[in-house]
């Protein structure tokens, strides 16, 4: 009897939750759209809503106008991309390691990229942001490989536990170059406490058109993954004996995180919080499973991104916080009462 | 003890008494080369000295006063903080590991160096305090952030995975704080808090090291003792309890012994990077026993910390605070043990 009704309602439940999740999605998506058009009209000068239609239908070169389309539009953007690529990021490395602490950090991009970009000023001397950009991207790469090629010896690969210790060590090491050459080099110093508190403020059209391109072929790579990653979730032998090829399946998640957590990181300096803490909100919102939890992921990240730096652009007008800080006095809070009010599902 | 061979049975001694072997050997092999290192702090310098006048010196059987004053005067304190750190950072490192059950969950990943980082920034570049006010700021900055993860983790009990997760976000509230006065402040201050937070042994006062190493005698074989509930504690907390543990009195006391040995030390010297997160692996895999590691652990993480300081104050060219050099020479090291022991075919 009891039997029987489980099994008639175990797919009706499931159907509803679908159906719940779907119509979730959306709402957010809805939420996304609302917050970049806040993200375009507030800052320190208000513009209104009609301005944003004329600055692209016009072209005209009203103050309005030029703020719109040389700031506040590319920030928006990019702003919206880095949201996207780093909670993506976080989602995947969660997922492939089981570790709730994994996050891009973890595998030592922004340890790589800070490596990199710190080098180059102590070497080559002051650039432009957009040339180390190229620096702070082959950083994040070099590490991210360097993680896997350590985790990867052996004979069972890389099973999680050794991802993640790959990942902290290398980025120890790493660490240490950024701080050993920081404290020798004042100049480098001065330079890297800016990179350092991630930030969109002072990144335009050049910085979108480098890391945009990257973070497009990584989310789509990315949302690919989901039924992947929940094979995973299950463990190796689960996975394997269910047919799935978890070398393959590791290599792709990586090749997906470098491009996305590398330009990201690249484009804005390390902004922490997105990757290792929406995952877990996405997480307890709609259950254990990657295919919604990547796109879960993929919404609400960029709205807590753009939410953060509008606040940071409002909290000290005509001055700004940076996002990073934001994030972390804002959401950390918030993360934490998420955290102590939800039964949380575990990786 | 019946305990630890559960654990053990994927151990490739299978023997008890070869395993007991090992560990003792283990053992004294690290106490050996942390006593080696900590003599070595003391000969090394601008007038190199010889061991046995070192020792004669320790032991107060030399009757030359010049090498007296180089030994207990300069040289000594030094030593003693690298140690004293070291021991703490080891053991504190290797107790939240195996409480929280994750690797990557040491004091420097879940939010207690942050804590004592943002203490300490803030008073040294918003409020100009002097070292040892600097000091107590991060050790009160470390034992609020641990008392608050606990306090807000608990829900009728503890579990690692919630600790963990409130952890990150102290956490990333800490750094977020530390990150905005550090790129709000002046240059030449902002030099300065770096240079705390880079964590070196250097930076250690008198008062501070005694205050640690107080702590350190009192706590160390409390930990030790402690310890053994560790392991029962790993096979969760239903065995445990069937075991005869007395799971959350037992939790309890471990993190708050670890949590004050990582505020003592981080207090002393500033968070010195990735000395409590590479100790505790490195130590079970130099084991290989999966017995009780505490001890091999803290005292890794006094070689470590001790080698540090070598390196960075005599071998190279500049003169680099311990915090920069642990991360260079831990982390090679930890990879090369991630390596090797996987080609024995026994992972992670």
């Amino acid at each position: 009897m009891t039997t029987d009704l489980l099994h008639q309602a175990a797919p009706a439940a499931r159907h509803r939750n679908g159906a719940a999740l779907g119509v979730g999605l959306l709402v957010l998506i809805g939420v996304l759209a609302v917050v970049c058009v806040m993200s375009i009209t507030l800052g320190t000068r208000g513009i209104g809503l009609g301005s944003i239609i004329d600055a692209f239908r016009d072209r005209d070169d009203s103050v309005d106008a030029t703020v719109i389309r040389e700031m506040r539009v590319p920030r928006t953007l990019i702003g919206l991309s880095a949201g996207i690529a780093l909670g993506l990021a976080g989602a995947l490395l969660q997922g492939l390691t089981r570790n709730p602490l994994a996050d891009p950090g973890i595998m030592g991009v922004n340890t790589g990229a800070s490596a990199f970009i710190v080098s180059s000023i102590a070497i080559l001397g002051t650039q432009a942001m957009t040339t180390y950009i190229w620096f702070g991207f082959i950083g994040a790469a070099v590490s991210v490989v360097l993680v896997y090629g350590v985790a990867s010896f052996g004979r069972e690969g890389a099973t999680p536990v050794k991802l993640a210790l790959a990942g902290a060590a290398i980025s120890a090491g790493f660490y240490a170059i950024t701080t050993g050459v920081v404290m020798t080099n004042i100049d480098a110093l001065n330079q890297m406490r800016a990179w350092q508190v991630g930030s969109l403020a002072g990144r335009y059209w050049p910085e979108l058109q480098y890391s945009a391109p990257f973070i497009v072929v990584g989310a789509i790579l990315a949302l690919t993954l989901g039924r992947a990653l929940n094979g995973l979730a299950l463990g190796d032998d689960m996975a394997t004996a269910l047919g799935q090829r978890i070398v393959l399946t590791r290599s792709v998640v990586f090749v997906a995180v470098i491009l996305l957590a590398g330009a990201a990181t690249a484009a804005c300096g390390p902004i922490a919080f997105v990757g290792l803490v929406i995952p877990h909100v996405a997480r307890a919102l709609c259950g254990p499973d990657y295919r919604w939890i990547l796109p879960y992921t993929l919404v609400l990240s960029p709205i807590i991104l753009l939410l953060a730096d509008i606040a940071g652009r409002l909290v000290l007008k005509p001055g700004e916080l940076q996002v990073g800080v934001v994030l972390g006095v804002l959401g950390a809070p918030a993360f934490i009462a998420l955290v102590r009010n939800r039964s949380l599902a575990k990786l | 003890m019946s305990l630890t061979e559960t654990i053990e049975t994927a151990s490739p001694f299978t023997g008890r008494r070869a395993r007991r072997r090992r560990e003792t050997t283990v053992t004294l092999v690290l106490l050996t080369l942390t006593a080696a290192l900590f003599i070595a702090t003391m000969m090394i310098g601008s007038y190199w000295l010889k061991p046995w006048e070192v020792v004669a010196s320790l032991l107060g059987i030399a009757d030359d006063p010049s090498i007296d004053f180089i030994v207990r005067d300069l040289r000594l304190p030094l030593a003693a903080a690298g140690l004293a750190v070291g021991l703490a950072l080891g053991t504190a490192g290797i107790v939240f590991q195996k409480l929280l059950a994750n690797p990557l969950a040491s004091p420097d990943f879940v939010g207690i160096s942050q804590g004592a980082g943002v203490a300490a920034v803030v008073s040294i570049v918003l409020l100009n305090l002097g070292a040892i006010a600097v000091s107590f700021a991060a050790l009160g900055g470390a034992l609020v952030t641990g008392g608050l993860i606990y306090a807000l983790a608990w829900r009728g009990g503890i579990t690692g995975y919630r600790f963990i997760l409130i952890g990150i976000g102290v956490s990333e509230f800490c750094v977020a704080l530390t990150g905005y006065v550090l790129a709000r402040a002046e240059l030449f201050d902002a030099r300065e808090a770096m240079t705390w937070l880079v964590g070196s042994i250097g930076q250690t006062g008198a008062l501070q090291l005694r205050i640690l190493l107080g702590a350190l005698i009192l706590l160390l074989p409390v930990a030790v003792m402690l310890g053994r509930w560790l392991s029962a504690l790993e096979l969760g907390d239903d065995t445990a309890y069937a075991l005869g543990v007395r799971v959350e009195v037992a939790r309890v006391s471990l993190l708050a012994v670890a949590i004050v040995l990582v505020a003592l030390a981080t207090a002393a010297a500033g968070p010195v990077s990735f000395v409590a997160l590479i100790s505790g692996p490195i130590a079970i895999r130099i084991v290989r026993t999966g017995g009780p590691v505490l001890l091999p652990s803290a005292l890794i993480g006094a070689s470590l910390v001790l080698g540090a300081d070598l390196i960075g104050s005599h071998l190279l060219p500049v003169s680099l605070p311990t915090g920069v050099i642990t991360g260079a020479v831990g982390a090679p090291y930890l990879i090369w043990l991630l390596a090797t022991v996987n080609r024995e075919g026994r992972g992670g």
